[in-house]
């Protein structure tokens, strides 16, 4: 029994990771048709910049790690930005170009951060409760899981309000369906562009710091790893739906932590596998418009 | 009579596709001109280059300022509402949000589209996507007529709609002519007989006549010709 809670706590822990990343993919495809592959860099800025803050000040602190947050979560804001400015914007309704601008992007960030922060994982420090474990009827879960599960809940909240109770979340949803209508009701649309990026790459951004706290380290290929499987949850939620990522993270995250630890480790194969099957019965995946 | 719109050699294309060859036409300051046709040759694309939609050259001048640089929410801005074929509402947006979407200004002009579609008041809170055709065409026409606007550009308002909601919608666009000038697209000629007080007729992506509704419409000969609609006259033999 315990062992049974402690994989399904694990999975839904690991499912809020990916939520964090697959987030804003989703939220940017939706608005702007582009598959993000620079998401990961995001990410590992911000884990990078989050990890740097921290050891000035005291990685072992709650003050240290908040910080090491909202500087994450800033970075990664400030640099989807740029990236949507610089690179995506004259690339409109170019979405081949679009494409393979991220996916060099991408590549080039991982160099740069190799030049920087050299090839090997750098183990970091935290919180001394973050270190420790809860029990759970009898499972000691780890803490970070918990602190993942309240950011990804967190995230979900923030959007769900944002998108429903503010203008702009308006736009965002309008948009999502009818991009062009609303530039007719008189809309710049690009400002939604720009803060869809912003907010995708913020939550990258505050992923990476958790994900380095996740697996104990930062490397430069850290949120090239995750970013995979962000996309598969993105794909299997339905590209675009923000309540489909969220499912799909937590079903994906289960699958793999019960195939991990029941079948020998086959959790990634598994993956892929249930991939393939939602492709073939539900190619929109489980929330997605479906393609005419 | 001044005029609200000058179109001088507009073309556009769409994929690399030419649908609006060489239009030029002006638009009266007041009253609604027609947009008239047969299915296919350009008529809608014209109002979408002229709101920059699609990929488009020419000049075009909005009460003598040229906007054919500028970028659709820059046009609008300036002044012209929409209402496309189709009503392209947001479904998953309430009838509310819909409207609120389209507000530009600080007073929007809530009682002119309460009064116009008193339906829509009690459906605020409905998704637009759960409305009836002819719910979403008013929600469609109230986003227009929700601002002080200098020119509509409306495309098919009564396409597939019941004829009593075609009555309404003809009306809302009979009362709004009152304090906006239109450019309509209709295929209804019904409704172009009733409203329209000057015509525009396009073929083959061109500009082939010009002139008031009246004359062209009671015009059989001339109506069969250029729309392919009503019985050819007997006599002039084959055209």
């Amino acid at each position: 029994m315990s062992t049974l809670v402690l994989v399904l706590l694990t999975g839904i822990g690991l499912g809020a990771l990916y939520f964090l990343v697959a987030s804003g993919l989703s939220l940017i495809y939706g608005l702007m048709h582009v598959l993000n592959f620079a998401h990961g860099a995001f990410l590992t800025l911000g884990a990078f910049m989050g990890f740097e803050v921290a050891r000035r000040l005291d990685s072992t602190s709650w003050w240290a790690f908040a910080v090491s947050i909202l500087v994450g979560g800033l970075v990664g804001a400030g640099v989807a930005a740029l990236t949507e400015l610089a690179l995506i914007r004259p690339l409109y309704e170019r979405h081949i170009e679009q494409v393979l601008v991220t996916v060099g992007l991408a590549f080039a960030a991982v160099a740069l951060y190799e030049g920087i922060w050299g090839s090997d994982p750098i183990y970091i420090q935290a919180p001394a409760w973050m270190r420790e474990t809860t029990g759970v009827l009898g499972a000691q879960v780890p803490n970070t899981y918990w602190v993942l599960m309240a950011a990804a809940t967190a995230l979900l909240i923030s959007l769900v309000v944002f998108l429903r109770y503010t203008r702009f979340g308006t736009i965002i949803r309008a948009g999502v369906e009818n991009r062009a209508m609303v530039t007719a009701l008189g809309i710049d649309v690009r400002t939604a562009f720009l803060l869809v990026f912003a907010i995708g790459g913020s939550a990258a951004g505050v992923g990476g710091v958790l994900a380095a706290h996740y697996t104990g380290y930062v490397s430069a290929h850290l949120g090239s790893t995750l970013l995979i499987f962000a996309f598969i949850v993105t794909v299997i939620g339905g590209l675009g739906s923000l309540p489909g990522a969220a499912i799909a993270s937590v079903m994906v995250a289960v699958l793999q932590q019960f195939a991990n630890y029941y079948l020998g480790g086959t959790g990634d194969i598994i993956v892929v596998v249930a991939l393939a099957g939602v492709l073939l019965v539900r190619p929109s995946g489980l929330l997605g418009r479906r393609f005419a | 009579m001044s005029t609200i719109l000058e179109v001088e050699g507009l073309h556009a294309s769409i994929n690399g596709q030419q649908v609006v060859e060489d239009v030029s036409f002006t638009v009266p300051a007041t009253g609604i001109t027609a947009v008239l046709g047969r299915n296919g040759v350009g008529k809608t694309s014209t109002l979408r280059a002229i709101l920059g939609l699609i990929d488009r050259g020419g000049e075009v001048r909005l009460a003598g300022e040229r906007i054919d640089g500028l970028r659709t929410h820059r046009i609008v801005r300036k002044g012209v509402g929409y209402v496309p074929e189709d009503r392209e509402v947001f479904g998953s947006l309430t009838v509310e949000e819909n409207l609120q979407l389209a507000v530009r200004q600080r007073q929007p002009r809530r009682e002119l589209v309460d009064a116009l579609f008193p339906d829509l008041v009690q459906r605020r809170r409905q998704m637009a996507g759960t409305l009836s055709g002819g719910q979403q065409q008013m929600v469609s026409l109230a986003r227009a007529l929700i601002n002080d606007n200098r020119l509509l550009l409306v495309d098919e308002p009564t396409k597939g709609l019941a004829p009593l909601i075609v009555d309404q919608v003809a009306d809302a666009l009979e009362e709004a002519s009152a304090t906006v000038p239109i450019l309509l697209v209709e295929q209804n000629l019904e409704v172009v007989r009733r409203l329209a007080t000057d015509a525009i007729v396009i073929s083959g992506g061109r500009v082939v006549h010009t002139g008031r509704a009246a004359d062209i419409l009671g015009d059989e000969e001339l109506t069969h010709r250029l729309l392919g609609v009503g019985v050819a006259p007997a006599t002039g033999g084959a055209r």
